[in-house]
């Protein structure tokens, strides 16, 4: 595997483990107000979340910092082409690390339930948009021939030549990525909590399920008309097909098992799920980073955006060492610390 | 005055000092806190425990600020910056994806334990202090990194296509301007942290609450205070200041409103640029000192700003002479006061003498203003350039991100900070005034509970 390919992959990992990670909080966010109706249960939650959902934020952080060494020009383009997306990323982001902290300040019961209304309504608008991003890299951006592009909230609606951020395809990932982590937060909390709260949780996660299984046949239905390039590798090498497979196999085990198999399991193989359905959407999208939608000479590709090989290669070694040392600790004190169900 | 340049300089300038206010009190604390907690370990003395617990708490709530703030400016790179990203990203990229991986992971996850880990050792707790000060140095040791390389940037190749790439992590890492611009911004966090605690130590004694746990406040706060204040003058303000006029001498001769260049140049301390007849309107000066200090030698010949091209001068003269001006008078101010607290605290009569309580609980956001200050002298300084000498500010932000869609982001940001900051001071001061608890458990959970 060449120095580039590699880095492409380092890359995905980051941002899957992101999705994964902050994914059950972002979950957890959607079902809140849901799952926990007293003030006492609603502690129980944010205790369950409150030691890690920060650490799981750093991924983000990371994967951006990863992004930027390895392919300054996707980055540069990217983020300045989603202008505007990422401004509401950053206000929405802002608001949610505060609201899990500062809702605990005062005892007040307007001050919990207005920090309570932001915690749930940003978690809510941030998978939304974090799946319409996936959204916007399947279907391609406008890409001139410098390499830059700029895309407007919204156009048409329609994924054509010169789409907006918005548009059916973007809102439909979007709303599958909702339904996707509403049900990762809903296992979490399983796992966490007890009595009431987790039998609301596994209500939740079931009826998530159903939905998330035909939005995900309405998308893969629809996807070989918005974007025929993500076929490509597909054809060329059919063992991909592994990735997507899997993921099906994964549902269809989830659906049978939410009642029947233990917590821990269920939540397993939905984590599992999300990271074959990227692995399926990477599989396809290589050797590309964004795709151009006019003419695909402009698309940024792994070979006209990376750096150059020597910083690619000692990025190598600090990298293994720093995310193997990071591994290590936040496994340790996970085990060591954060283990069972929440309790007061 | 409205080009999409303008808005996106002042978006970063705005966001990078309102996340700066957040870092600067947990880097500072961070130090002090590992101090009260090794007396609480080591000497088993409940009260430095309740201390501690009573400052890792205002340490998590800045914390939390400064983590939100921080990812805008992270994003900021490539959102109104993507040419200067495009251009300088495989080297800073590399700088700035060490500081994700070495030291947010580390804060964040220490953090939890110092927070949630009822169930950790007294052990791991002290352990954790400890690991949170060298995440959040850490922290402050790669983006210094990031920034020095922008102010001098060394162990670059330049490709084809016009864009710099890493020739030597090593050398990026050992940048010589690296050392000293560490060595006092961390000194400035030191001192930051150190005037917050002794103000509250100073609020609690006036007021005649927590006496026990201020007079630890006091003491801890004051003999860091002044260390910090003379080490920011000597050596580490020294230094920076004589690697500006080494490698740019046009921010130096900038700052110091030096207009022409001559032999036994005088130290500007007080007068107004006057930027049409280039002089300093009512000038106080001490002769030749600009020449001793920089070269050791009063008669040493300085070059003075017009021996410099103007399109070369920075494009804010008049506000980079006034910041910096605002930081080495704070400097000054800072080390008479903490010297004279030192004095009376070593004579036993601190903790009587009430205007220097009062003076102390004033002085503590005036810290804020010189390190805001410093980083205006040092960014403002920098222009024309973004990176010094190799990239121009004009041609590095974002090509398709027109004016408009900046001022909506400006005007939200703006929108959002204010009532940010608002926040933050409504909640510092509820948790100073609900003081140290002696039941270390409430002050330990009680910003997540
Ligand atoms: C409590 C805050 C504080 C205080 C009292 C001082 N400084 Fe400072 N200074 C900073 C906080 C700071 C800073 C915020 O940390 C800066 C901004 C950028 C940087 O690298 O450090 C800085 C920058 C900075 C620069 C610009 C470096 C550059 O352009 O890259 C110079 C020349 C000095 N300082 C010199 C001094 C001197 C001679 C002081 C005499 C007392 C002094 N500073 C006090
Ligand atoms: C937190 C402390 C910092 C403060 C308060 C600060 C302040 C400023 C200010 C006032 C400007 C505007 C300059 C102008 O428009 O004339 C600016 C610009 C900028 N700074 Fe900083 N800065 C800080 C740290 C950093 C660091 C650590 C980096 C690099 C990693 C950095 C990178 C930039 C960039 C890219 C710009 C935009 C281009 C420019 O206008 O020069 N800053 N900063
Ligand atoms: C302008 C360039 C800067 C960028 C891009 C930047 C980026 C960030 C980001 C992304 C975070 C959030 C990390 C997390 O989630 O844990 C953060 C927090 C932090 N930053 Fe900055 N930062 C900048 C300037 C600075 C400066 C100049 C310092 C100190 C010298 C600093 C020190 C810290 C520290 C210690 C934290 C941890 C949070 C805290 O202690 O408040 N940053 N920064």
């Amino acid at each position: 595997m060449s120095i580039d390919s590699l880095w492409f992959v380092i890359v995905v990992m980051m941002f899957a483990v992101y999705a994964v990670l902050d994914g059950f909080n972002f979950g957890t966010g959607m079902v809140y107000m849901f799952v926990a109706r007293t003030d006492r249960e609603r502690q129980l939650v944010m205790k369950a979340i409150g030691p890690v959902w920060k650490g799981n934020e750093v991924w983000l952080i990371a994967g951006g910092g990863v992004l930027f060494l390895a392919f300054p020009k996707a980055f540069a383009a990217g983020f300045s082409g989603f202008y505007l997306a990422l401004n509401l990323v950053l206000w929405l982001l802002i608001l949610r690390g505060l609201s899990i902290p500062l809702r605990s300040h005062f005892q007040n019961p307007l001050w919990r339930d207005f920090w309570d209304a932001i915690f749930a309504s940003a978690s809510l608008l941030l998978a939304m948009i974090f799946g319409a991003a996936v959204g916007n890299i399947i279907r391609g951006v406008s890409l001139a021939a410098d390499g830059y592009f700029f895309a407007p909230l919204w156009t048409t609606f329609m994924p054509g030549d010169t789409p907006g951020i918005i548009d059916w395809f973007t809102m439909l990932v979007g709303v599958l990525t909702i339904a996707i982590l509403a049900v990762h937060g809903a296992n979490y909390l399983a796992i966490k909590t007890d009595a009431a709260i987790r039998s609301r949780a596994l209500q939740i996660a079931v009826v998530g399920m159903r939905t998330v299984t035909v939005l995900a046949l309405v998308v893969s239905c629809v996807l070989p008309f918005v974007q025929p390039a993500l076929q490509h590798n597909y054809d060329t090498h059919p063992i991909g097909y592994m990735f997507p497979a899997t993921a099906a196999s994964l549902l269809i085990a989830a659906l049978y098992g939410r009642r029947r198999w233990r917590d821990g399991l269920i939540f397993l193989i939905w984590t599992l799920f999300i990271l074959t359905v990227l692995g399926s959407m990477a599989w396809g999208l290589f050797p590309n980073l964004l795709i151009a939608t006019a003419d695909p000479t402009h698309s940024l590709t792994i070979d006209n955006a990376a750096a150059s090989p020597y910083g690619l290669q000692v990025g190598v070694v600090w990298f293994s060492v720093g995310i193997s040392l990071v591994i290590a600790y936040t496994c340790w004190v996970y085990l060591l610390g954060f283990r069972g169900k929440v309790d007061r | 005055m409205t080009s999409a340049l303008f808005y996106d300089r002042l978006q970063f300038a705005v966001t990078a000092i309102f996340h700066y206010l957040f870092p600067q009190l947990t880097m500072g604390l961070a130090l002090l806190i590992v101090y009260l907690k090794s007396r609480a370990y080591w000497a088993n003395d409940a009260h430095y425990n309740t201390a501690a617990h009573f400052w890792i708490t205002i340490f998590a709530l800045s914390f939390a600020f400064g983590v939100v703030t921080g990812i805008p400016l992270e994003f900021q790179f490539g959102m109104n910056w993507a040419k200067f990203s495009a251009f300088a990203g495989g080297v800073i990229g590399q700088t700035l994806a060490m500081e994700g991986v070495f030291a947010f992971f580390l804060e964040s996850t220490f953090l939890g334990i110092l927070l949630y880990g009822k169930k950790f050792s007294p052990l791991l707790h002290w352990l954790a202090t400890v690991m949170l000060l060298l995440g959040s140095w850490l922290s402050g040791f790669f983006i210094i990194a990031t920034n020095a390389w922008m102010q001098h940037p060394v162990d670059y190749v330049v490709h084809h296509d016009g864009t710099v790439h890493v020739k030597s992590l090593w050398g990026l890492l050992t940048n010589p301007w690296l050392g000293w611009q560490f060595a006092h911004v961390m000194t400035a966090a030191v001192a930051t942290g150190s005037f917050v605690m002794a103000a509250v130590g100073a609020y609690y004694l006036l007021s005649k609450i927590h006496v026990d746990s201020a007079k630890t406040f006091l003491r801890t706060g004051i003999v860091a205070g002044a260390a910090a204040s003379l080490l920011l003058l000597f050596p580490t303000g020294h230094h920076v200041a004589l690697q500006v006029f080494e490698h740019q001498p046009i921010k130096g001769a900038a700052f110091e409103g030096h207009f022409y260049t001559e032999a036994g140049a005088d130290l500007v301390l007080l007068g107004q640029p006057n930027m049409d007849t280039l002089t300093i309107d009512n000038p106080l000066v001490a002769p030749q000192m600009l020449s001793f200090i920089i070269h050791k030698h009063f008669g040493a010949e300085i070059k003075g700003l017009t021996d410099f091209p103007r399109d070369q001068w920075p494009d804010t003269m008049p506000l980079l002479y006034y910041t910096y001006h605002i930081m080495v008078g704070l400097g000054t101010i800072f080390m008479a006061i903490m010297l004279t607290a030192v004095t009376l605290l070593w004579r036993g009569r601190l903790f009587r003498t009430k205007w220097m309580l009062w003076m102390i609980m004033l002085v503590a956001p005036f810290p804020y203003i010189a390190t805001t200050a410093g980083w205006m002298t040092a960014e403002l300084g920098r222009q024309p350039w973004l990176v010094y000498g190799l990239f121009r500010t004009a041609e590095g932000n974002s090509p398709l991100v027109g004016s408009g869609n900046v001022l909506f982001s400006l005007l939200g940001f703006l929108g959002l900070y204010l009532l940010l900051g608002l926040l933050f001071l409504f909640l510092f001061c509820e948790r100073v005034s609900h003081g140290p608890v002696v039941d270390g458990a409430r002050s330990l959970n009680s910003s997540v509970e």
